[in-house]
């Protein structure tokens, strides 16, 4: 009974719980990457109990991989001494931690996954309850195999129409952080649906819970379909099989309606994400560096989009192209269907799988006053 | 008592511990880098017991727990704000770090400001202006975890269970 995550916290719980109730629930996995892993070794060492269960750990090479400096480079040898002491198994350096949550098999309908990266929010698109948490309550749950949620307030974002071409659900979404703004739906679940969001592939629903977080949520939930059904079996190791899942008499604090029809390409200016403004009205400014990657977009059919505007032209010589795939088998795909080679003729510089430039570490590090896009 | 530091809205943990030196987990470190951009007297100026004073939706942003560690390292003795930003706040509570929400006291303290808190009543003082706010207390289990000095120090002694009993 409820909204999509009373629906989901009420199944792990064992009985009905309500928005505002603080319940204590065992997770499926506890996600963490080599930025975060560290403090939650740290957290683990000083809390001096055994893990639970080595199974539900997932550890991922994905922020600064291959390691671009020294203490990089000995702070994952550490995290990988860690790994083989304990004996963990799920250790992945195949690209960003989220895309490769979802491609081995991790997120599933009815799942609860919380991970040590605010962008962990992504798996709600499938259906799954994911949340960000620190890498100390990572540690705690390592030991404990459970952590506490207050299960949030909702509110339903429904979309309808069919979006022009040129619009696509990054465009949505960048919509609603203008409108709601970065703090519009802290400590909330975000709930998306709607015949727009019926008819969308499962790369562009990924955006919505992706980007939840920008707007402050706890989770960004879509109700699993036929279409969720058939990504999880055709592009990820997820098994059948499958629960199925929807809002029951939900009770939303509030319900935002869309017509996205109506809707224009945007952009988000700097400093924040909820400085939306129209594609329009930037054009012709000059850019510095175009990076296409991030958890929100470097999936294969972002990149093929990408190829098809580069195919037979040329990258301004002052203008800097990074093309970092979102994994190894979204590269793999890209690399088999031609769309690296484009890449490359273009002019791009094209980087390992991972988070790349986005987090301003390593992979294309901006000068003071460049603008990027 | 001590003085409050007065930052701006929407904050983010980026620009608490600029990503760049979040290579270390040493929390005196990292404390020497808190605020560096945003605020760079903060760091080389701040004494034990100083308030930070934070906007709408403080801590928004990345997960990364090095911000609030930092802070913590700093020496700061609680951070007090009108929201804080969700991530940030459950990590503020799991590494011991007191924070109060009170947009009361945040629009009636000044940079520079005496501040004296009183955290088991969640009373804020301005001793430079002789005012007193009230905070929203903290749920009864967040209580726990902060008076154990964090997450970490309460499951040393306890289990996880005792949290919701």
């Amino acid at each position: 009974m409820g909204t999509l995550v009373e629906e989901i916290l009420s199944r792990r719980a064992g009985r009905t719980v309500q928005a505002g109730e603080i319940v204590l629930l065992d997770v499926d996995y506890m996600m963490s990457h080599d930025n975060t892993t560290p403090l939650a070794i740290k957290a683990f060492r000083e809390i001096g109990k055994p893990i639970k269960d080595p199974g539900k750990i997932v550890i991922h090479f994905d922020h600064a991989y291959p390691a671009p400096n020294l203490l990089a480079a000995e702070n994952q040898q550490k995290i990988v001494r860690f790994i083989q002491a304990e004996g963990i198994t799920h250790f992945y350096k195949r690209g960003v931690c989220h895309q490769v949550m979802i491609e081995e098999g991790f997120v599933r309908p009815g799942g609860v996954v919380i991970g040590a990266d605010s962008h962990t929010v992504t798996y709600g698109a499938l259906g799954c309850f994911s949340t960000g948490l620190g890498s100390s309550e990572i540690g705690a749950a390592w030991v404990t195999g459970k952590t506490w949620f207050k299960v949030p307030e909702t509110i339903f974002v429904r979309l309808e129409g069919e979006a022009r071409p040129g619009v696509f659900s990054k465009d949505v979404m960048l919509h609603l952080a203008g409108m709601l703004g970065m703090d519009g739906a802290t400590y909330k679940s975000l709930e998306f649906g709607g015949s727009y969001i019926a008819h969308l592939p499962m790369h562009e629903r990924i955006v919505f819970s992706n980007m939840s977080v920008e707007l402050g949520a706890k989770c960004g939930l879509i109700a699993p379909d036929e279409v969720t059904e058939a990504y999880l079996m055709q592009e990820t190791k997820a098994s059948p099989p499958l629960e199925s899942l929807e809002p029951i008499h939900p009770r939303y604090e509030r319900v935002i309606e869309l017509d996205v029809s109506s809707l224009e390409p945007l952009v988000a200016c700097h400093p924040d994400v909820d400085q939306v403004r129209p594609l329009r009205e930037v054009e012709g400014l000059p850019i510095d560096q175009v990076y296409i990657g991030t958890c929100t977009n470097a999936r294969y059919e972002d990149l093929a989009m990408a190829a098809s505007i580069l195919k037979g032209r040329q990258v301004h010589p002052f203008t800097r192209v990074l093309v970092t795939p979102a994994s190894q088998t979204v590269y793999e795909k890209a690399l088999a269907n031609g769309l690296i080679e484009v890449f490359l003729q273009a002019g791009c510089t094209v980087n390992a799988p991972g988070c790349g430039a986005c987090i301003g570490r390593h992979g294309g590090i901006l000068a003071p006053g460049r603008s990027h896009l | 008592m001590g003085r409050a530091w007065k930052f701006g809205d929407n904050l983010n943990t980026d620009e608490i511990m600029p990503a760049r030196y979040n290579i270390t987990i040493d929390e005196k470190e990292l404390a020497s880098k808190v605020f560096c951009e945003v605020r760079p007297d903060y760091a080389p100026n701040v004494r034990a017991g100083d308030v930070i004073i934070g906007g709408w939706n403080f801590g928004c942003g990345s997960s990364r727990e090095h911000a609030p560690v930092a802070i913590r390292g700093s020496g700061a003795a609680c951070v007090i704000a009108p929201s804080f930003a969700r991530i940030f706040f459950r990590n503020a509570i799991n590494i011991g770090l007191p924070i109060l929400e009170c947009p009361e006291a945040v629009e009636g303290i000044e940079d520079g400001d005496e501040v004296e808190v009183n955290l088991e009543e969640g009373l804020i003082f301005n001793r430079s202006k002789g005012t007193r706010f009230q905070a929203r207390p903290l749920p009864a289990f967040v209580l726990k975890i902060v008076q154990a000095g964090g997450l970490v120090k309460f499951l040393r002694e306890h289990d996880i269970e005792e949290l919701t009993e």
